[in-house]
């Protein structure tokens, strides 16, 4: 009876002091579906991997929620040791200098090894600061490619347009075959930050916001910009482009019911499309406008990053150090890529892709990465602007208007610079 | 009452009320508390609530009203009245606003109409009654969320059976891009949410006027219309009275969930309350010293609208 009680004793004193041993760190994050469950499969192969450190990774909700939630914790100090901060948000964390440890620093301190060349030259720069110091760790990034129906592109008998040019060149055979020409979720991120990136046009003033937040400006009204939506609506009148909302999904749904030739989404929609879409697809570039010099650079990457919270013991920061470094090593970075469709983050990775055939079974999986990784320009590194999801929302309403013929292109754009500047005003009281 | 004591407790307050009346109340039996300290222990969980929940964040809210604040807490810059100033100043929380009293008022106007016309029709049903009254009450166990998916599926571009329907008539109905067509739906889904819960009310309030009173009237007037006009009506004031506050606070508020599944994430350029402008501009945006500026606003407003209500309103009322 004593041996069994003893023996008990000892297993329950043994269990803590393994529990006791490791060190627990916390992941929140605004991914759902698919997408949450590779982050779970990641966050236990890490800790599969190594006995120092458990991760756990939580589901706050959306990319807007698990910023939302992550900054109330921070504020009563019970904030996570990673947080994940989509690319609109990224000012706003980075801007609160002292809520994060920048990334770089962080691996470096742990005694890691971190080469900023080993990242892909499109997501070195936009969650750096202005001398390229990483600050948050490129995660989940996506880049907005232009999906194409191949039956549509077949039956008129010629290639998918690479530019906006070719576009308006084909856009009426599609019609004639019976298809909407062209459709496009989220105008903010394709019409707008990615017309600026592809076309290498200069997006705020500050080093297009990088260099300091203070008198930052929008630069939105210029002819460059307006044009590209006096040719959006046109198009619509046209019957070339269809609009349905600010919704991503209404946009998508009539590409996957085949009705559209055209879609442009992110390089992450190519997972869920496989399983939604009626028809055979296949996808190219976003288009860039010939007429515009210089254009036809790398466009922004989208999607997320990881901040290391600041505020938590070192041994836990070693812990989150250890993790980022996991989470860039080729295998993580492939595994990742392969079950979600963002892209590799690491040139190393991509490498690994292409050397296992990835690519040969699926050639769209690979126009995001090679999009990011088209020569930059001047204004393709990224922007850095605060409340700036205000500021998309500004946009979204006056995109509804410009398509329901309430305003012109110009009007609505001169709107948006103007709100749009109110907003970047405030955003500079911030930091008190 | 030879004995005058200070109102030390709920019991010493009561007391002087009474006192005040100028009226010896009956001798009634009541449970009396030895210690002055218990009663307030009981109601002490109440004002807790109150105190935690309601008056510490208003006065939360008053206060980063007048800073514009780095969310993360790291700085802050007093602007006086600014936050205000800007908030009033903008169109666009003019047109918010005024939606808000456009959509707030036909909301409560259709939703009590159209309970009380549910419930007189019910109260006259003698077959199959209870079978008819369940239907109509059970929309009430559906929560606003998702009565608005249900109608978002309804009202969709499409794949939605009304856009179908609309389109059968010629008009492309575009809920979701178009302000009015949205508006549209949302009053429609807030409105049909709504009436079983005034159906409830007003079917409860008929039943309780007196058969007496309904024979009387049935000799004075032959019109039903006439009947209903001048003598129920009257009767149902108090429940009327009570469902105004109540339909306006739900048109108000309560339809959050309904708006925020409406216009899916992305306001867009559709129609919004000030509530969800609240929290757009607070927790997608982030901008606390704007947002408790507008909270602090919609809260002036709660409370005048309130007063204004009980003072003019009420005096109207009979209560039987």
């Amino acid at each position: 009876m004593f041996k069994t009680a003893s023996f008990a004793t000892l297993t329950i004193a043994l269990t803590a002091t393994t529990a006791l041993a490791q060190t627990e760190i916390s992941w929140w994050h605004g991914m759902g579906g698919r997408n949450g469950e590779v982050i779970n499969e990641i966050s236990q192969k890490f800790n599969e991997a190594q006995s120092a450190c458990h991760l756990t990774p939580i589901s706050k909700g959306t990319y807007e929620e698990a910023l939302a939630t992550g900054i109330a914790a921070f504020r009563s100090g019970e904030q996570p040791n990673i947080l994940q901060v989509f690319d609109a948000g990224a000012a706003t964390i980075i801007n609160a200098k002292g809520a994060t440890i920048a990334a770089e620093d962080l691996i470096l301190n742990a005694g890691k090894p971190f080469n900023r060349e080993d990242f892909i030259p499109g997501v070195r720069n936009f969650y750096a600061d202005s001398t390229g110091k990483f600050i948050g760790m490129p995660f989940n990034s996506s880049a907005p490619i232009m999906y194409f129906n191949t039956e549509a592109f077949k039956a008129i008998g010629v290639e998918p347009p690479k530019t906006w040019e070719d576009f308006e060149a084909v856009a009426p055979k599609l019609k004639e075959a019976g298809y909407i020409p062209l459709t496009a979720s989220q105008l903010t991120w394709m019409m707008v930050e990615n017309f600026k990136s592809r076309n290498n046009q200069q997006f705020a003033t500050n080093n297009n916001g990088y260099d300091s937040i203070q008198d930052t400006q929008l630069i939105v009204n210029d002819p460059n910009q307006v044009m590209m939506f006096d040719k959006l609506k046109d198009w619509a009148d046209k019957g070339w482009y269809g609009f349905y909302g600010a919704s991503w999904a209404d946009n998508q749904k009539p590409f996957e019911e085949g009705k559209v030739a055209l879609w442009i989404g992110s390089s992450g929609s190519f997972g869920g499309l496989q399983k939604t879409a009626t028809q055979p697809f296949s996808a190219v570039f976003m288009p860039y406008w010939q007429s515009i010099e210089g254009a036809g650079t790398q466009s922004f990457i989208g999607g997320a990053s990881l901040f290391a919270m600041a505020g938590k013991p070192e041994e836990q920061n070693t812990c989150t150090a250890e993790f980022f470094s996991f989470l860039t090593s080729p295998e993580i970075q492939v595994y990742w890529h392969e079950n979600t469709g963002y892209v590799p983050i690491t040139t190393a990775a991509y490498d690994l892709a292409k050397a296992q055939g990835w690519y040969n079974e699926h050639p769209v999986a690979e126009i995001g990465i090679q999009q990011l990784m088209l020569p930059g320009g001047e204004w393709s590194k990224g922007y850095r602007m605060g409340f700036y999801p205000q500021i998309r929302s500004v946009m979204e309403r006056e995109f509804n208007r410009i398509f329901s013929g309430e305003v012109t292109p110009q009007q609505a754009f001169d709107t948006i610079e103007s709100e749009g500047n109110e907003l970047l005003v405030r955003f500079s009281k911030t930091g008190g | 009452m030879n004995r005058q004591t200070a109102p030390t407790s709920p019991r010493g307050i009561a007391r002087l009320f009474r006192w005040g009346r100028g009226a010896e109340a009956p001798a009634a039996k009541r449970v009396q508390f030895d210690r002055p300290v218990t009663p307030w222990l009981f109601v002490l969980p109440q004002i807790a609530v109150v105190v935690i929940f309601f008056y510490w964040p208003s006065a939360q809210a008053v206060q980063s009203s007048f800073y514009i604040e780095d969310p993360f807490g790291f700085g802050a810059t007093f602007v006086g009245f600014d936050n205000y100033r800007d908030t009033l100043k903008a169109t666009e929380y003019r047109t918010i606003a005024g939606f808000t009293a456009f959509f707030a008022g036909i909301v409560t106007a259709l939703s009590l109409s159209l309970g009380l016309l549910l419930a007189v029709k019910a109260d006259k049903v003698i077959r199959s009654a209870s079978a008819y009254k369940t239907l109509l009450i059970s929309v009430y166990a559906i929560a606003p969320p998702v009565a608005a998916l249900i109608g978002m599926m309804l009202f969709d571009l499409h794949i939605g059976p009304f856009t179908h329907f609309a389109a059968l008539f010629g008009y492309d109905l575009r809920v979701g891009i178009d302000y009015w067509d949205t508006a549209f739906a949302m009053i429609l889904i807030a409105v049909w949410k709504q009436i079983p819960y005034n159906f409830i009310f007003f079917l409860s309030g008929l039943q309780s006027v007196p058969v007496s009173v309904r024979e009387a009237a049935l000799i004075d007037a032959r019109s039903g219309w006439r009947r209903f006009w001048d003598v129920t009506l009257p009767l149902l004031a108090p429940t009327t009275f009570f469902l105004l506050i109540i339909n306006v606070t739900y048109a108000l508020f309560d339809t959050f969930g309904i708006i925020d599944v409406i216009v899916k994430d992305k306001p867009a350029n559709n129609p919004m309350t000030l509530v969800y402008k609240v929290y757009l501009d607070g927790f997608k945006g982030n901008d606390i010293g704007g947002s408790s500026a507008q909270s602090v606003i919609l809260m002036v407003l709660v409370a005048v609208l309130t007063v204004a209500q009980f003072r003019y309103l009420e005096r109207r009322v009979h209560y039987g």
